[in-house]
Protein backbone atom coordinates (compact mmCIF):
# COMPACT_ATOMS: atom_id res chain seq x y z
CA UNK A 1 0.00 0.00 0.00
CA UNK A 2 2.72 2.32 0.67
CA UNK A 3 4.13 1.47 -3.01
CA UNK A 4 2.02 3.92 -4.27
CA UNK A 5 4.22 6.74 -2.21
CA UNK A 6 7.01 5.04 -3.31
CA UNK A 7 6.47 5.08 -6.97
CA UNK A 8 5.75 8.98 -6.45
CA UNK A 9 8.98 9.55 -4.49
CA UNK A 10 11.01 8.30 -7.91
CA UNK A 11 8.55 9.61 -10.20
CA UNK A 12 9.79 13.35 -8.44
CA UNK A 13 13.28 12.55 -8.06
CA UNK A 14 13.64 11.51 -11.49
CA UNK A 15 11.85 14.25 -12.27
CA UNK A 16 14.05 17.09 -10.86
CA UNK A 17 16.97 15.35 -12.24
CA UNK A 18 15.93 15.17 -16.33
CA UNK A 19 15.97 18.48 -16.18
CA UNK A 20 12.90 19.07 -18.94
CA UNK A 21 14.47 15.87 -20.95
CA UNK A 22 12.16 13.17 -21.98
CA UNK A 23 12.85 10.11 -19.74
CA UNK A 24 13.06 6.81 -21.25
CA UNK A 25 14.34 4.52 -18.99
CA UNK A 26 14.50 3.93 -15.18
CA UNK A 27 16.60 1.85 -13.02
CA UNK A 28 15.53 0.79 -9.49
CA UNK A 29 17.17 -1.61 -6.82
CA UNK A 30 14.44 -2.90 -4.29
CA UNK A 31 15.92 -5.37 -1.91
CA UNK A 32 14.09 -8.30 -1.12
CA UNK A 33 13.57 -7.24 2.70
CA UNK A 34 12.65 -4.01 1.77
CA UNK A 35 9.20 -4.24 2.68
CA UNK A 36 8.35 -3.17 -1.16
CA UNK A 37 6.79 -5.10 -3.69
CA UNK A 38 8.09 -4.55 -7.05
CA UNK A 39 4.66 -5.81 -8.82
CA UNK A 40 3.48 -3.18 -6.80
CA UNK A 41 5.64 -0.70 -7.74
CA UNK A 42 5.60 -1.38 -11.57
CA UNK A 43 1.67 -1.32 -11.52
CA UNK A 44 1.66 2.06 -9.90
CA UNK A 45 4.47 3.38 -12.31
CA UNK A 46 2.33 3.65 -15.59
CA UNK A 47 0.08 5.50 -13.17
CA UNK A 48 2.04 8.13 -11.73
CA UNK A 49 4.43 8.92 -14.72
CA UNK A 50 0.94 10.16 -16.64
CA UNK A 51 1.90 13.53 -17.76
CA UNK A 52 5.61 13.46 -17.24
CA UNK A 53 8.37 13.29 -18.60
CA UNK A 54 9.04 10.07 -17.42
CA UNK A 55 5.79 8.90 -19.14
CA UNK A 56 6.14 5.92 -21.44
CA UNK A 57 9.52 5.35 -20.08
CA UNK A 58 10.06 1.83 -18.98
CA UNK A 59 10.87 0.64 -15.63
CA UNK A 60 13.52 -1.84 -14.50
CA UNK A 61 13.77 -3.44 -11.16
CA UNK A 62 16.59 -5.05 -9.58
CA UNK A 63 15.75 -6.97 -6.66
CA UNK A 64 18.62 -7.42 -4.56
CA UNK A 65 19.01 -10.55 -2.23
CA UNK A 66 18.87 -10.68 1.68
CA UNK A 67 22.05 -11.62 2.88
CA UNK A 68 22.91 -11.15 6.84
CA UNK A 69 26.61 -11.48 8.90
CA UNK A 70 25.97 -13.73 11.94
CA UNK A 71 26.91 -11.85 15.25
CA UNK A 72 28.20 -15.19 16.92
CA UNK A 73 30.11 -16.91 14.47
CA UNK A 74 30.31 -14.38 11.54
CA UNK A 75 28.62 -17.23 9.19
CA UNK A 76 26.97 -15.30 6.26
CA UNK A 77 23.39 -16.69 5.70
CA UNK A 78 20.91 -15.94 3.18
CA UNK A 79 17.64 -14.72 4.13
CA UNK A 80 14.51 -13.90 2.32
CA UNK A 81 12.80 -11.83 5.39
CA UNK A 82 14.40 -9.32 7.26
CA UNK A 83 15.15 -12.13 10.28
CA UNK A 84 16.27 -15.37 11.09
CA UNK A 85 18.34 -18.44 12.50
CA UNK A 86 22.08 -18.94 12.25
CA UNK A 87 23.13 -22.51 11.69
CA UNK A 88 25.00 -21.75 15.03
CA UNK A 89 21.69 -21.13 16.63
CA UNK A 90 21.96 -18.09 16.83
CA UNK A 91 19.18 -15.12 16.18
CA UNK A 92 21.43 -12.00 16.29
CA UNK A 93 21.71 -11.04 13.12
CA UNK A 94 23.63 -7.87 10.98
CA UNK A 95 21.74 -7.67 7.74
CA UNK A 96 24.09 -7.11 5.11
CA UNK A 97 22.37 -6.44 1.91
CA UNK A 98 18.48 -6.86 1.04
CA UNK A 99 17.34 -3.46 1.76
CA UNK A 100 18.15 -1.85 -0.65
CA UNK A 101 15.39 1.27 -1.91
CA UNK A 102 17.44 3.10 -5.01
CA UNK A 103 17.29 4.52 -7.97
CA UNK A 104 20.23 3.53 -9.71
CA UNK A 105 20.37 4.95 -12.88
CA UNK A 106 17.96 6.93 -15.58
CA UNK A 107 18.34 7.32 -19.59
CA UNK A 108 17.07 10.24 -20.94
CA UNK A 109 16.61 11.45 -24.46
CA UNK A 110 18.45 14.03 -26.08
CA UNK A 111 18.64 15.71 -29.04
CA UNK A 112 21.66 15.90 -30.85
CA UNK A 113 22.38 19.53 -32.88
CA UNK B 1 24.86 3.98 -26.66
CA UNK B 2 27.25 6.99 -28.27
CA UNK B 3 25.67 10.10 -28.42
CA UNK B 4 26.37 11.02 -31.96
CA UNK B 5 27.07 8.34 -33.64
CA UNK B 6 24.98 5.52 -31.75
CA UNK B 7 28.10 3.08 -31.63
CA UNK B 8 28.10 1.36 -28.57
CA UNK B 9 30.18 2.58 -25.49
CA UNK B 10 30.02 -0.38 -23.16
CA UNK B 11 34.03 -0.75 -23.04
CA UNK B 12 34.76 3.41 -22.86
CA UNK B 13 35.15 4.65 -19.53
CA UNK B 14 32.23 6.83 -17.66
CA UNK B 15 33.06 9.48 -15.21
CA UNK B 16 30.20 9.85 -12.78
CA UNK B 17 29.80 12.94 -10.51
CA UNK B 18 28.10 11.46 -7.58
CA UNK B 19 27.35 15.36 -6.19
CA UNK B 20 25.53 16.60 -9.51
CA UNK B 21 24.63 13.01 -10.57
CA UNK B 22 25.66 13.56 -14.30
CA UNK B 23 27.41 11.59 -16.09
CA UNK B 24 30.35 12.48 -18.63
CA UNK B 25 31.81 10.01 -21.09
CA UNK B 26 34.62 9.83 -23.63
CA UNK B 27 34.07 8.19 -26.27
CA UNK B 28 36.61 6.31 -28.19
CA UNK B 29 35.10 4.78 -31.21
CA UNK B 30 36.43 2.48 -33.89
CA UNK B 31 34.35 2.67 -36.87
CA UNK B 32 34.41 0.43 -39.88
CA UNK B 33 33.34 2.54 -43.43
CA UNK B 34 31.80 0.85 -46.47
CA UNK B 35 34.57 0.99 -48.14
CA UNK B 36 36.51 -0.70 -45.38
CA UNK B 37 38.61 1.47 -44.02
CA UNK B 38 38.36 1.11 -40.00
CA UNK B 39 39.09 4.94 -38.21
CA UNK B 40 39.17 5.95 -34.73
CA UNK B 41 38.09 8.98 -33.43
CA UNK B 42 37.29 10.32 -29.76
CA UNK B 43 35.05 12.99 -28.71
CA UNK B 44 32.95 14.06 -25.57
CA UNK B 45 28.89 15.62 -26.01
CA UNK B 46 30.32 18.72 -25.67
CA UNK B 47 32.25 18.78 -28.62
CA UNK B 48 29.26 17.70 -30.76
CA UNK B 49 28.83 20.94 -32.66
CA UNK B 50 32.61 21.62 -33.68
CA UNK B 51 32.99 17.77 -34.12
CA UNK B 52 33.64 17.32 -37.80
CA UNK B 53 33.37 13.29 -38.94
CA UNK B 54 35.42 13.05 -42.06
CA UNK B 55 33.53 10.23 -43.64
CA UNK B 56 29.46 9.87 -45.25
CA UNK B 57 28.46 7.80 -42.22
CA UNK B 58 28.21 11.12 -39.94
CA UNK B 59 25.19 12.41 -41.97
CA UNK B 60 23.29 9.56 -40.73
CA UNK B 61 24.33 9.78 -37.55
CA UNK B 62 20.98 9.10 -35.18
CA UNK B 63 19.72 12.61 -33.97
CA UNK B 64 18.00 11.41 -31.06
CA UNK B 65 20.10 8.88 -28.41
CA UNK B 66 19.59 7.81 -25.28
CA UNK B 67 22.07 9.44 -22.70
CA UNK B 68 22.36 7.18 -18.99
CA UNK B 69 23.07 9.09 -15.96
CA UNK B 70 23.76 7.77 -13.18
CA UNK B 71 21.86 8.93 -9.75
CA UNK B 72 22.55 6.77 -7.17
CA UNK B 73 19.73 8.35 -5.23
CA UNK B 74 18.24 6.71 -1.44
CA UNK B 75 14.14 6.70 -2.95
CA UNK B 76 13.44 7.81 0.66
CA UNK B 77 16.59 10.24 1.03
CA UNK B 78 14.10 13.02 1.34
CA UNK B 79 12.10 11.82 4.00
CA UNK B 80 15.42 10.72 5.69
CA UNK B 81 16.69 14.27 5.43
CA UNK B 82 13.99 15.92 7.16
CA UNK B 83 13.92 13.71 9.50
CA UNK B 84 17.67 13.78 10.68
CA UNK B 85 16.69 18.07 10.64
CA UNK B 86 13.93 16.80 13.33
CA UNK B 87 16.41 15.10 14.91
CA UNK B 88 18.25 17.77 15.70
CA UNK B 89 15.48 20.46 16.23
CA UNK B 90 14.24 17.62 18.99
CA UNK B 91 17.84 17.87 20.33
CA UNK B 92 18.34 21.52 20.55
CA UNK B 93 15.35 21.97 22.64
CA UNK B 94 16.10 18.48 24.82
CA UNK B 95 12.41 17.05 23.47
CA UNK B 96 12.19 13.41 23.81
CA UNK B 97 10.19 12.05 21.06
CA UNK B 98 8.86 8.85 20.58
CA UNK B 99 6.72 7.06 16.98
CA UNK B 100 3.84 5.00 18.88
CA UNK B 101 2.96 2.10 15.91
CA UNK B 102 0.06 -0.94 16.07
CA UNK B 103 -2.64 -1.99 14.05
CA UNK B 104 -5.76 0.27 14.34
CA UNK B 105 -7.61 -0.46 17.71
CA UNK B 106 -4.38 -1.90 19.57
CA UNK B 107 -5.11 1.06 22.27
CA UNK B 108 -2.69 3.35 21.62
CA UNK B 109 -4.60 6.30 22.39
CA UNK B 110 -6.10 4.83 25.70
CA UNK B 111 -2.26 4.04 26.90
CA UNK B 112 -1.62 7.33 26.13
CA UNK B 113 -4.32 9.17 28.05
CA UNK B 114 -3.91 7.41 30.95
CA UNK B 115 0.47 8.22 30.65
CA UNK B 116 -0.45 11.45 30.36
CA UNK B 117 -2.62 11.35 33.20
CA UNK B 118 -0.38 9.64 35.60
CA UNK B 119 3.01 11.51 34.48
CA UNK B 120 1.80 14.64 33.88
CA UNK B 121 3.05 16.31 37.19
CA UNK B 122 6.68 14.62 36.50
CA UNK B 123 6.70 15.18 32.97
CA UNK B 124 5.59 17.43 30.33
CA UNK B 125 4.24 15.50 27.61
CA UNK B 126 3.04 16.65 24.17
CA UNK B 127 1.11 14.80 21.25
CA UNK B 128 1.46 14.58 17.55
CA UNK B 129 -1.63 12.20 16.67
CA UNK B 130 -1.91 10.97 13.55
CA UNK B 131 -5.52 9.34 11.52
CA UNK B 132 -6.74 9.17 8.10
CA UNK B 133 -9.48 10.79 8.80
CA UNK B 134 -11.26 12.98 12.17
CA UNK B 135 -9.69 14.66 14.92
CA UNK B 136 -11.21 12.39 17.57
CA UNK B 137 -8.12 10.76 19.07
CA UNK B 138 -6.85 14.45 19.27
CA UNK B 139 -10.05 15.57 20.95
CA UNK B 140 -9.40 12.23 23.42
CA UNK B 141 -6.01 14.00 24.83
CA UNK B 142 -6.91 17.55 24.48
CA UNK B 143 -8.90 16.71 27.79
CA UNK B 144 -6.18 15.05 29.70
CA UNK B 145 -5.42 18.99 29.25
CA UNK B 146 -1.87 18.23 27.15
CA UNK B 147 -0.58 20.19 23.94
CA UNK B 148 -1.99 18.25 20.77
CA UNK B 149 -2.07 18.69 17.08
CA UNK B 150 -4.24 16.26 14.99
CA UNK B 151 -2.53 15.09 11.25
CA UNK B 152 -5.25 14.04 9.00
CA UNK B 153 -3.32 11.82 6.00
CA UNK B 154 -6.26 11.45 4.11
CA UNK B 155 -5.08 8.61 1.61
CA UNK B 156 -1.82 7.87 3.15
CA UNK B 157 -1.33 5.13 5.81
CA UNK B 158 1.70 6.38 8.00
CA UNK B 159 3.17 9.54 8.71
CA UNK B 160 6.35 11.26 7.37
CA UNK B 161 8.98 13.67 8.48
CA UNK B 162 7.25 16.21 6.58
CA UNK B 163 4.46 16.14 8.38
CA UNK B 164 6.19 15.87 11.62
CA UNK B 165 7.72 19.22 10.67
CA UNK B 166 4.80 20.88 9.85
CA UNK B 167 2.90 19.58 12.84
CA UNK B 168 6.02 20.66 15.18
CA UNK B 169 5.60 24.37 13.81
CA UNK B 170 1.90 24.15 15.00
CA UNK B 171 2.43 22.25 18.19
CA UNK B 172 5.51 24.29 19.65
CA UNK B 173 6.64 21.45 22.14
CA UNK B 174 8.11 23.51 25.33
CA UNK B 175 11.69 22.52 25.93
CA UNK B 176 12.66 19.72 27.90
CA UNK B 177 9.76 17.22 27.40
CA UNK B 178 8.33 14.36 26.04
CA UNK B 179 6.86 14.40 22.31
CA UNK B 180 4.30 11.47 21.85
CA UNK B 181 3.91 10.55 18.05
CA UNK B 182 0.74 8.49 17.84
CA UNK B 183 0.83 6.77 14.27
CA UNK B 184 -1.70 5.94 11.54
CA UNK B 185 -2.55 2.26 12.49
CA UNK B 186 -0.88 -0.37 10.85
CA UNK B 187 2.03 -2.54 11.25
CA UNK B 188 3.44 -2.01 7.89
CA UNK B 189 4.17 1.14 6.07
CA UNK B 190 5.07 3.61 9.36
CA UNK B 191 8.25 1.22 9.52
CA UNK B 192 9.58 2.37 6.90
CA UNK B 193 9.37 6.13 7.49
CA UNK B 194 11.87 7.74 9.91
CA UNK B 195 10.44 10.88 11.57
CA UNK B 196 13.36 11.40 13.80
CA UNK B 197 12.15 10.18 16.80
CA UNK B 198 14.45 8.77 19.58
CA UNK B 199 13.00 5.41 19.69
CA UNK B 200 10.04 3.74 17.97
CA UNK B 201 7.27 1.59 20.35
CA UNK B 202 5.49 -0.71 18.71
CA UNK B 203 1.88 -1.57 21.06
CA UNK B 204 0.61 -5.12 20.42
CA UNK B 205 -2.97 -6.16 21.92
CA UNK B 206 -3.55 -9.57 23.13
CA UNK B 207 -7.01 -9.48 21.48
CA UNK B 208 -4.55 -9.91 17.86
CA UNK B 209 -2.78 -12.52 17.30
CA UNK B 210 0.75 -13.26 19.30
CA UNK B 211 2.90 -14.37 15.64
CA UNK B 212 1.93 -10.71 14.73
CA UNK B 213 5.59 -9.84 15.40
CA UNK B 214 6.90 -12.24 12.62
CA UNK B 215 3.70 -11.63 10.44
CA UNK B 216 5.10 -8.27 10.47
CA UNK B 217 8.48 -8.75 10.86
CA UNK B 218 10.05 -4.70 9.58
CA UNK B 219 7.46 -2.89 12.55
CA UNK B 220 8.94 -5.20 15.10
CA UNK B 221 12.34 -5.16 13.79
CA UNK B 222 12.71 -1.40 13.77
CA UNK B 223 11.27 -0.69 16.96
CA UNK B 224 13.59 -0.43 20.46
CA UNK B 225 10.62 -1.68 22.48
CA UNK B 226 7.05 -3.66 22.59
CA UNK B 227 4.25 -2.85 24.90
CA UNK B 228 2.01 -5.91 24.99
CA UNK B 229 -1.90 -4.18 26.13
CA UNK B 230 -5.05 -5.37 27.10
CA UNK B 231 -3.66 -8.10 29.58
CA UNK B 232 -6.63 -7.47 31.64
CA UNK B 233 -8.18 -9.44 28.73
CA UNK B 234 -6.14 -12.38 28.61
CA UNK B 235 -8.09 -14.46 30.80
CA UNK B 236 -11.01 -14.07 27.83
CA UNK B 237 -8.86 -14.42 25.04
CA UNK B 238 -6.91 -17.79 23.17
CA UNK B 239 -3.34 -15.55 23.34
CA UNK B 240 -0.16 -17.07 24.20
CA UNK B 241 1.71 -14.64 26.27
CA UNK B 242 5.32 -16.79 26.22
CA UNK B 243 5.08 -17.61 22.18
CA UNK B 244 4.48 -13.72 21.64
CA UNK B 245 7.44 -13.04 23.67
CA UNK B 246 9.42 -15.88 21.56
CA UNK B 247 8.89 -14.66 18.11
CA UNK B 248 9.40 -10.76 19.05
CA UNK B 249 12.62 -12.19 20.25
CA UNK B 250 13.21 -13.96 17.25
CA UNK B 251 12.55 -10.89 14.72
CA UNK B 252 14.43 -8.64 17.45
CA UNK B 253 16.47 -10.32 20.09
CA UNK B 254 17.58 -6.81 21.78
CA UNK B 255 13.90 -6.10 21.90
CA UNK B 256 12.40 -5.08 25.55
CA UNK B 257 9.21 -5.80 26.29
CA UNK B 258 6.50 -4.37 28.47
CA UNK B 259 2.97 -6.09 29.92
CA UNK B 260 0.39 -3.30 30.23
CA UNK B 261 -3.38 -2.95 31.02
CA UNK B 262 -4.18 1.13 30.24
CA UNK B 263 -7.78 0.27 32.04
CA UNK B 264 -6.33 -1.85 34.84
CA UNK B 265 -2.57 0.01 35.40
CA UNK B 266 -0.89 -3.39 35.35
CA UNK B 267 2.26 -3.31 33.98
CA UNK B 268 2.31 0.84 33.78
CA UNK B 269 5.11 1.04 36.16
CA UNK B 270 7.85 -0.78 34.35
CA UNK B 271 6.66 1.29 31.07
CA UNK B 272 6.96 5.03 32.90
CA UNK B 273 10.15 3.98 34.54
CA UNK B 274 11.63 3.40 30.96
CA UNK B 275 10.32 6.42 29.70
CA UNK B 276 11.78 8.71 32.95
CA UNK B 277 15.36 6.65 32.98
CA UNK B 278 14.96 7.27 28.49
CA UNK B 279 14.53 10.94 29.13
CA UNK B 280 17.35 11.25 32.01
CA UNK B 281 19.69 9.48 29.62
CA UNK B 282 18.49 11.87 26.52
CA UNK B 283 19.19 14.78 28.71
CA UNK B 284 22.77 13.53 30.20
CA UNK B 285 23.38 13.20 26.41
CA UNK B 286 22.41 16.45 25.76
CA UNK B 287 24.30 18.22 28.23
CA UNK B 288 27.32 16.29 27.94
Amino acid sequence: MHELGITQNIVAIVNEYAQGAKVQRVVVEIGKLSAIMPEAINFCFDICTQGTFLEGATLEIIEIPGLARCRQCGAEIAIDKPFGICQCGSVHLDILTGEELKIKEIEVEEVCV
Amino acid sequence: MCVTCGCSDDADGKITNLETGETEHNHHHTHTLPDGTVITHSHDHHDHRNHVHDHETSQIHAKIHGTTISLEQEILGKNNLIAAQNRGWFKGRNILALNLMSSPGAGKTTLLTRTINDLKHQLPISVIEGDQETINDAQKIKETGCKVVQINTGTGCHLDASMIERGLQQLNPPLNSVLMIENVGNLVCPALFDLGEQAKVVILSVTEGEDKPIKYPHMFRASEMMILTKIDLLPYVQFDVQRCIEYAQQVNPQMQIFQVSATTGAGLDTWYKWLTAKVMNYSNFITT
